[in-house]
């Protein structure tokens, strides 16, 4: 029998690995997850009133400042987050396009593809979100146009409170609400696993428990202050 | 026992494949999997047919050799290699898809044989211990805790049959190679290579062509050895200390 020979292409590093790359997967998804629970709180300022709302907002843009100009911390942090949404992408859509790559010729016993549900929740609930995420800025970041009834000026507290009287707008944070909750599921259980963190029955138990909270605490936090609107609870004057 | 069998032929490695169908009659349910299809290759031998072409060596569930993807599940419903699957896991009147592994880095030879030389090359690339040969030192000169010593015997279980590739939706070898960075890992005799190794096998294992985890943990459910998805946990720990140590 011949022996096995490799050709070695490139070099060998530890940073062109799949491992690496799913690395840079959970330490930018990390970012998100506490900039969602960050941003899920400042949400909730929503049912102390609209002139609450809008001194938060305000303060936002004050952070740091003299030292920075105002609305220069917003603005490093947005740069930070576009940084780690970039590098979050990239490596999924490597990792995507390579796992596609591994089983070309694909079993006829459709058992086989029941587990790949997760994987491709992960995936196509990825892109749902990306989706989403640029309507969610257009509407109340870049253009912050309304479709809601009433007249808002510069208010973001009225904007939030005039768009979500509408019940397609509040369907369609819902269901992004949804893929985002599944995604956090098994994003933070995959990010502990991947940074080395669930070794033992007991650490993945917690692993997978925080998971769920984390989901759960988001998504329903985010889904507050929309049905709240919705039905009445919250008036904008 | 009566059963219909749907079964991947295909004659060689670059030829096209389909699904046949067999009928098998008087099956005992005493059988293992194997000699069920060692009574259909009788038949068909009888007939004047090629017979179905199957990996088996020891057929008792330790060499690693037997593998098939039995009704979308690796080596069949049991925790067990398929040689040691018996016919008492189905019921009469079953039908039961039989396919090769699906793995572009498992390519089909024929029927349902694979070459699994990429895992030869995972092992070879770290899957081992440098040391000189000549008499064996003295064991109890290096001391290995006990529970370390557990753990690293229950990662060295793994008999290399390919069933963790063969689940994984992404066609991954990510459990392989983290039972042998476990197992080498937990010993003092693994140290000294133990970035290196973590580096080398993961390029390796990329370049063959394997896909990455995503952590679904289908492997660890199809590994007959029931090697639990923590190894691949300590894989990428270790990966992620070779990083810090600048491999």
């Amino acid at each position: 029998m011949a022996t096995n020979t490799l050709p070695r292409t490139g070099q060998i590093s530890a940073r062109r690995t799949t491992v690496f790359m799913k690395l840079l997967m959970a330490l930018s998804g990390a970012l998100f997850v506490f900039y969602v629970l960050l941003h899920m709180y400042g949400n909730l300022k929503i049912f102390a009133g609209v002139e609450a709302f809008d001194e938060y907002a305000y303060h936002l843009r004050t952070i740091l400042t003299p030292i920075l100009p105002f609305g220069g911390f917003l603005w490093l942090f947005r740069a930070l987050l576009v940084v780690a949404l970039v590098a979050h992408a990239w490596s999924a859509f490597y990792l995507w396009s390579k796992a596609q790559g591994a089983r070309k010729t694909r079993y006829v016993a459709k058992q086989a593809a029941k587990r790949t549900l997760k994987t491709k929740w992960m995936r196509w609930g990825g892109v749902a979100l990306l989706l989403f995420l640029v309507w969610h800025l257009l509407q109340f970041t870049i253009l912050k146009f309304n479709v809601g009834p009433d007249a808002v000026g510069d208010s973001p507290g009225k904007l939030v409170i005039s768009s979500f009287q509408v019940w397609w707008v509040v369907l369609i944070y819902l269901l992004a609400l949804v893929a985002l909750g599944l995604h956090l599921y098994h994003g933070v259980w995959s990010a502990t696993q991947t940074l080395g963190w669930a070794g033992g029955v007991r650490s993945r138990r917690n692993a997978k428990a925080t998971a769920t909270v984390i989901a759960l605490v988001t998504s329903i936090g985010f889904a507050l202050p929309p049905l709240a609107i919705l039905f009445g609870f919250v008036k904008g004057n | 026992m009566n059963l219909t069998l749907k079964i991947w032929r295909q004659a060689g490695p670059r030829a096209q494949g389909e699904m046949v169908t067999y009928p098998v009659t008087d099956i005992s349910e005493d059988m293992s999997f194997l000699e069920m299809l060692d009574v259909l290759n009788e038949q068909l031998n009888a007939r004047g047919e090629e017979p179905i072409a199957f990996d088996s060596d020891c057929r008792e569930g330790i060499c690693g050799m037997c593998g098939l993807m039995i009704s979308g599940q690796a080596h069949g419903p049991e925790v067990t290699t398929t040689c040691q699957l018996h016919m008492r896991s189905f019921k009469d009147g079953d039908e039961i898809t039989v396919e090769p592994w699906r793995a572009d880095a498992f390519p089909v030879i024929k029927d349902l044989v694979v070459d699994r030389s990429s895992f030869d090359r995972i092992i070879q690339a770290g899957g081992f211990i440098s040391a000189n040969t000549g008499s064996a030192p003295e064991a109890h000169s290096v001391p290995v805790p006990k529970p370390k010593a557990d753990r690293s015997f229950m990662a060295a279980a793994c008999i290399g049959c390919g069933a963790c590739v063969a689940a994984c939706p992404n066609a991954s070898g990510m459990l392989f190679m983290g039972a042998k960075i476990t197992h080498l890992g937990e010993l003092p005799q693994g140290q000294p290579e133990r970035d290196a190794r973590v580096v080398s096998m993961v390029s390796t294992h990329d370049h063959e062509g394997f896909g990455g985890c995503t952590n679904v943990g289908a492997c660890a459910d199809a590994c007959p050895k029931e090697i639990p998805l923590d190894v691949i946990n300590q894989l990428n720990k270790d990966l992620r200390r070779a990083l810090m140590h600048g491999e």
